[in-house]
């Protein structure tokens, strides 16, 4: 089978890999680069577990092909946290009891970034709205709603 | 045989390739990528291509261009787009938009084409390197269409386009079904011509002939609108699908296209 | 949180130290992070993928299986039938000696729900699989179907299983669990009101976000690791030692976390193919459900249909009560014959009634088979029960709460399957949900308490 290479930065490391032709991001990310923190739980764009942002827009990686993927900006959940210390978005997760089996929580974290990053202080409408492609069974979303909305207010006492 | 993917930077070539067999165009893959995860091993090739102008959006004298590989949420940024903006939004999640293009969503089986609906309505052309085709012809003979998609057109509305769909999931839900309507009135209020494009009452977006028949001279009132309401659903052949029953689509259709007009 | 710490002050000590405190979940650091470890976060060189050709009938004869087209596919590493399986037919219940054997792991002869399993394949990579799959041939001779399951208990309809001969679970009590107690005949002769009602319920797919899989890895000394989302670990590796007539000492189970589950992922389904598919290749396998798979193949929670009669006094006192359910297990057992029990053993509900006769039947039909789901067997039950309970108090012009007052159980009851009442604490609920929604009922049901009658 024809190996493609694909390259690009992955949580602000260059990343290069030999990927078979076709084959999607998540599955790029998860089995062969091993950031496994992107979830595969439904392939076909309707539960949002396998969120990724690239150049600071939200992808589904099971929808997107690796190989499009060259020379991009990718980040993933598990590149949030910097030396040890959680993102605010992961902190308010936490506090806020918002990922019970936390399947859901990489995605779920991964749209919140991208609402947060270009609307600070977001409504609770807006928060829905930015959460709306990405489906949790078990927390129930207003504890995620809640969180965001925390972490929010968390970003803001911080800048104040 | 695997599923490989090749890019071109020329229509030209792009379109040569797409002429072998088991193999469909790329746009944003949020179908195709979707079947082949799910077992359809019928595409074993994608093709696309980078031409720069499939990405672009154009708006000049009353005319919009919406390059084919123009996605859900840059449709919806727009600023001289801001009255398609509520039909692209209507498309899936944030995710879904960032990925969605026009060229595909002119594709999607029922129960998706929220976005072709209006542009059925907005009476658009689709054009391909065979040059430009109505979309009403254009979405008659989809699937038999092996030639790219570059773009879409139309003529930018003053005002009398309306957009509406119907999901039982808010924010985010698959369609009971859609309607756009693009109302012109004349000097005394009367309605001087309409066109209504509805989605999910068929295999793909239709036309309401009767209903926007119905309409023509007829005021914008509640029974000024009956007639049309009555026959909304002639000539449907809704889906039954896990989302609703043709039956239930048939019952309820009228009631939105009633909501929607006097909206 | 509020803890009303006066309910049963006297007989308990004051000595709560964690209830009531917000504790920081240990595993939340590791979902926040994204580095908790599920199943298929496990990859290994060289893994093969598993795809299962699936019945595309309801109930068929299967004529011939022809897989030879599919074995010669490239990248696929071998194809699996039903007698590759040591052990093909189970049940997963024997482990507590609740039998027939009634379930292939993979098809023979015959396919009884659309969905099933009937070949697995195994190659180097997904799509391979999934090309193997579509060459493989299965030539079906379509039988007729039953899908509901008054129709599947009538004389002349279709045999669903064959390893219980007709379309009921045989219990040693019968055709259904049954409880007597007192005279449900002579309770209604003496009613004032009786009431006949029936309620019923759709299958409910639980949905977990992460589907149903496993990944296997040999260890090298005939032991297999198996890394899986089952919310059942023992049950899965004891039926799996059956089914491969493995020792349980060669297998190796590593699981706990859990991608949502709500009673879906208790069947044993992934595992043992996977394992048989690792054994014979020598190399690691991973199968896991499609989103299609996880909705249409997975068991439910079973439809269940429920008849109520009641008899009724005037004063709210109910007198008799006669209850009969069924629970649709599918095409096969699973945990139904179980969950149909658990109803028995949960009707009248959490009242106390002289006279009860209640009847549970687990039916089969051709349905996706059925099993645990939050509460099996019981909470279809408190919806028709309760609905009925409200319907009854409307039917005598009375408070539907202070309508449960006058039936509560309470402690010394006897309940209509003779154990007798202990630890109930239903009027002190009511009474504190009567406080809370502003739901006022009279002086003398606040002053009522669940040990002594007459109170
Ligand atoms: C979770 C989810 C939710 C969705 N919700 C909605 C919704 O609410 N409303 C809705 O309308 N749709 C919805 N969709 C369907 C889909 O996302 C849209 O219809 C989208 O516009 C399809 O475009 P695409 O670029 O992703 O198509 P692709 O998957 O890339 O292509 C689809 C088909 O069109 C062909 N094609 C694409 N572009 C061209 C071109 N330029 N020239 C020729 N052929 C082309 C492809 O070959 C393919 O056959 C949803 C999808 C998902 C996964
Ligand atoms: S795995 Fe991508 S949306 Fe579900
Ligand atoms: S926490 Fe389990 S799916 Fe959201």
């Amino acid at each position: 089978m024809a190996k493609v290479p694909v390259q690009f930065t992955l949580n602000g490391s260059e990343t290069a890999e030999f990927i078979d032709s076709g084959s999607t991001l998540l599955h790029a990310l998860r089995d062969k680069i091993g950031d496994t923190s992107p979830k595969g739980g439904c392939h076909q764009g309707t539960c949002g577990a396998c969120s990724v942002i690239i150049d600071g827009e939200l992808r589904l990686s099971c929808l997107t092909l690796a190989e499009n993927c060259n020379g991009t900006a990718i980040t993933t959940t598990s590149g949030l946290s910097e030396g040890g210390v959680l993102h605010p978005l992961q902190r308010a997760f936490l506090d806020a009891f918002a990922s019970q089996c936390g399947f859901c929580t990489p995605g779920m974290i991964m749209a919140a970034k991208v609402l947060l990053d270009h609307t600070p202080n977001p409504s609770r409408d807006e928060v829905v709205q930015a959460l709306s492609g990405n489906i949790c069974r078990c927390t129930g979303y207003e504890p995620i709603i809640q969180a965001v909305l925390l972490a929010a207010r968390a970003n803001s006492q911080n800048a104040a | 045989m695997a599923l490989a993917l090749q890019t071109f930077s020329t229509l030209k070539d792009a379109n040569a390739a797409l002429q072998s067999a088991g193999t469909r165009y790329l746009g944003g893959g949020t179908l195709v990528v979707r079947a082949a995860n799910e077992g359809d091993v019928s595409v074993t090739g994608l093709v696309r291509s980078t031409e720069p102008s499939l990405s672009t959006i154009d708006v000049s004298d009353g005319k919009a261009r919406i390059g084919a590989s123009v996605t859900m949420a840059a449709v919806a940024r727009h600023a001289e787009l801001g009255f398609l903006a509520g039909a692209a939004r209507a498309v899936g999640g944030p995710a879904v938009r960032n990925m969605a293009t026009v060229g595909g969503n002119l594709f999607a089986p029922t129960p998706y084409g929220d976005f072709a609906v209006a542009l059925l309505a907005l009476d658009a052309t689709v054009t391909t390197e065979d040059g430009e085709t109505p979309i009403d012809a254009f979405l008659a003979h989809r699937d038999v269409s092996r030639a790219i998609v570059t773009s879409v057109g139309f003529s930018v509305p003053q005002d009398g386009f309306r957009f509406l769909k119907v999901s039982r999931v808010k924010p985010k839900g698959v369609s009971v079904l859609s309607i756009a309507a693009l109302v012109e009135r004349a000097a005394d209020g009367t309605i001087a011509s309409a066109r209504i494009a509805l989605g999910c009452m068929a295999d793909r977006p239709m036309r309401a002939k009767a209903a926007e028949m119905a309409l023509v001279g007829a005021n914008l009132t509640k029974e000024g609108i009956a007639p049309a309401l009555a026959v909304a659903t002639e000539s449907t052949s809704p889906a039954t699908d896990p989302i609703a029953s043709a039956w239930y689509r048939n019952e309820v259709l009228p009631v939105h296209l009633g909501r929607l007009l006097l909206s | 949180m509020e803890l009303r710490k006066n309910y049963f002050a006297d007989v308990r000590k004051d000595d709560l130290h964690e209830i009531g405190q917000d504790r920081p979940r240990s595993d939340s650091p590791g979902h926040v992070t994204g580095k908790t470890s599920f199943f298929a976060d496990r990859n290994f060189p060289g893994m093969l993928h598993l795809k299962m050709v699936r019945s595309p009938h309801h109930h068929a004869r299967i004529r011939s299986i022809d897989t030879s087209e599919a074995e010669k596919h490239p990248g696929v590493a071998r194809v699996l039938t039903a007698k590759d399986v040591p052990h093909n037919v189970y049940t997963i219940l024997i482990l507590i000696q609740v039998g027939p054997e009634d379930e292939t792991v993979l098809a023979d002869g015959k396919v009884r729900f659309k969905g099933e399993a009937v070949v697995a394949v195994l190659a180097d990579t997904e799509r391979a699989a999934q090309e193997a799959a579509a060459k493989v041939k299965v030539d079906y001779e379509v039988l007729p179907a039953v899908f509901d399951m008054e129709e599947a208990l009538k004389p002349g309809a279709p045999l669903v299983n064959e390893y219980h001969g007709q379309n009921y679970y045989l219990y040693d009590s019968g055709e259904c669990r049954k409880v007597r107690f007192g005279d449900v005949e002579a309770g209604f002769a003496e009613a004032d009101h009786i009431l006949e009602q029936s309620y019923q319920s759709s299958p409910i797919e639980h949905a977990p976000t992460e589907t149903t899989g496993c990944v296997v890895a040999p260890a090298g000394n005939d032991r297999f690791t198996c890394y899986t989302n089952t919310q059942a670990m023992f049950f899965t590796l004891d039926n799996t030692s059956i089914i491969l007539q493995m020792p349980g000492s060669k297998l190796h189970f590593v699981g706990g976390t859990v991608g949502g589950g709500f009673g879906g992922k208790v069947d044993v389904i992934v595992e043992p193919i996977a394992i048989l598919g690792a054994k014979l290749t020598g190399r690691p396998v991973s199968f896991i459900y499609s989103r299609e798979e996880e909705m249409q193949i997975s068991s439910p929670r079973a439809a269940e249909k429920v008849v109520i009669k009641d008899g009724v006094m005037k004063d709210g006192r109910i007198v008799a009560r006669k209850v009969t359910g069924y629970t649709d297990a599918g095409a096969y057992s699973r945990h139904s014959p179980y969950g149909a029990q658990k109803g028995a053993g949960h009707y009248p509900g959490p009242y106390t009634i002289p006279n009860v006769w209640i009847d549970t039947y687990c039916v089969y039909t051709n349905r996706t088979p059925s099993s645990a789901m939050r509460g099996f067997g019981v909470t279809i039950g408190d919806f028709a029960l309760e609905v009925q309970m409200d319907k009854l108090a409307r039917l005598i012009g009375m408070d539907p709460l202070e309508f449960r007052f006058i039936n509560a159980y309470r402690d010394g009851d006897m309940k209509a399957h003779r154990q007798p009442t202990e630890g109930a604490a239903l009027i002190e609920c009511m009474q504190e949900a009567s406080r809370a929604a502003d739901w006022p009922v009279a002086e003398k049901y606040m002053a009522m308490s669940s040990y002594a009658k007459g109170a």
